[in-house]
């Protein structure tokens, strides 16, 4: 058995139905893609360890973060996860440059300082480094809070509707930003989105999320070309093949 | 001017306030975060001091503390003297008195914190612990000094609970405001004017306080 990146397994009747099977490679870059309340954040939050379901398992690699079988389910802390949140939830006290020290625990102290600085500088901040965050942009705030996450060292990146807080140009920027970090990374990507162009932009393989359950996962082309049923077909808003929309 | 009752009234509100800071931290928090059945009649049961009048409040604390109830029995047994008109006795009431004045805005303080950029310090590898130390504190700091401020500016100023449970022995449970009373009762205006003015200003100093960290509490994350 394949145990490189990350697994995920989630079943749950309520109160949040779940129903998730979903893998993701190395380096790969899976979107989670269906409309909104589908339970995609609900997802992401388990594989952060804020929530926990029924049943479920999820690894990464060698670790195991979540086996409602064994009783096991690791605190968010103890997870090498590195979570992009929709807001961003920068700390409002701390500088760009505290935001990433912050999540540099791990190493020795003398090395955080020059650590988060080249982190800043890997997301083009480096000369706002001594900024709070209520001074950056949306999309600088992103950065941020990208940084951030990097810092931790992560085994798997999670970004939560990365690009709906910001304005299109600095949309279409970061997105080339993200595609440029990917060279950089090696480690899986979930993107959680309600954007399938966004999705099909950017993703190696799209899961359809409906109602908490996974339905469909494939390459955005294949999924986009032949949708597994109309269910998906209507998750994705796409026209049938009479060219209807469901 | 009452210098012992003043400085009697100081020590009583700066050890009031010790009292309740890690009480008001621990308790604001708990109330900030944490679901649990019965919180409702917790919170009423804390914000209870702020409605009755002192003179209840005041009459079964007499009740409580004095020799007829174990706890006061105890202390009597232990410190050869009564916990009620004494500096102690006071003091266990003020901090009483002052809970809901202290944890009230702490835990104001502590709300206000979005759920997200606890999660946030969480995800960043922080442990409670660590998200205590530099995500709550830091961001509920103003509401933790406006806890502390409106504590020790109405142990200052309380006289009702202060009479029925310490009377007014000098240097041991007459405060500043019952100081106030007493020279009234004798005709003493000046020295009754000078106090009443000292406690004015200082009151109007702590409101001034707690406003002007209200508004930051509220600005922190706009």
């Amino acid at each position: 058995m394949d145990r490189s990146g990350l697994h995920v397994r989630l079943k749950q009747t309520a109160p949040i139905p779940l129903d998730a099977k979903f893998a993701c490679g190395e380096g790969e870059l899976l979107a989670l893609v269906g409309i909104s309340g589908a339970g995609k954040t609900t997802i992401l939050r388990t594989i952060a360890g804020l929530y926990r379901p029924q049943l479920g398992h999820v690894g990464c690699g060698e670790a195991t973060w979540l086996d409602t079988e064994r009783g096991l389910d690791l605190p968010p802390h103890r997870r090498r996860v590195g979570l992009v949140f929709q807001s961003y939830a920068l700390f409002p006290h701390m500088t760009a440059l505290g935001n990433v020290l912050a999540a540099l625990g791990h190493r020795p102290a003398e090395e955080r300082e020059a650590v988060a600085r080249a982190l800043l500088d890997q997301v083009h901040l480096h000369r706002l480094a001594s900024r709070r965050p209520a001074e950056l942009s949306g999309g600088q705030q992103q950065r941020v809070a990208i940084a951030r996450a990097l810092a931790r060292e992560p085994l798997v990146l999670l970004l939560d509707e990365p690009f709906s807080a910001v304005d299109r140009p600095t949309r279409r920027r970061l997105q080339t930003e993200l595609t440029e970090l990917r060279q950089a990374v090696r480690m899986p990507i979930i993107l959680v989105t309600h954007d399938i162009a966004e999705a099909a932009a950017l993703a190696d393989r799209i899961c359809v999320v409906d109602r908490g359950e996974t339905l469909q996962t494939d390459r955005p082309a294949d999924l986009l070309a032949a949708p597994a049923n109309a269910r998906v077909a209507f998750a994705l808003d796409l026209p049938d093949e009479q060219g209807r929309i469901f | 001017m009452d210098w012992q009752a003043l400085a009697l009234s100081l020590r009583l509100a700066a050890l009031t306030v010790l009292v309740l800071l890690p009480l008001g931290i621990v308790l604001g928090r708990l109330l900030a975060f944490r679901q649990f059945r019965g919180k409702g009649l917790a919170e009423a049961f804390l914000a209870l001091p702020l409605v009755l009048p002192p003179t209840v409040l005041g009459y079964y604390l007499l009740v409580t503390l004095s020799g007829n109830l174990p706890i006061g029995q105890a202390w009597q047994t232990t410190f050869g003297h009564s916990l009620v008109f004494s500096f102690e006795g006071l003091l266990l009431a003020s901090i009483i008195v002052n809970v809901p004045f202290a944890i009230q805005p702490m835990q104001r303080g502590f709300e206000a914190i979005p759920t997200e950029i606890r999660e946030a310090g969480a995800c960043s590898g922080l442990s409670p612990w660590q998200v205590f130390w530099k995500i709550d504190l830091p961001l509920a700091w103003p509401g933790i000094v406006t806890g502390l401020v409106l504590a020790f500016a109405h142990t200052l100023g309380e006289f009702g609970v202060v009479l029925m449970v310490g009377g007014s022995i000098p240097g041991e449970t007459r405060t500043i405001a019952i100081s106030i009373y007493d020279r009234v009762q004798a005709f003493d205006y000046h020295a009754a004017g000078v106090m009443s003015a000292l406690l004015l200003a200082l009151s109007l100093l702590a409101l001034s306080i707690t406003y002007v960290l209200s508004r930051r509490v509220g600005r922190r994350h706009g």
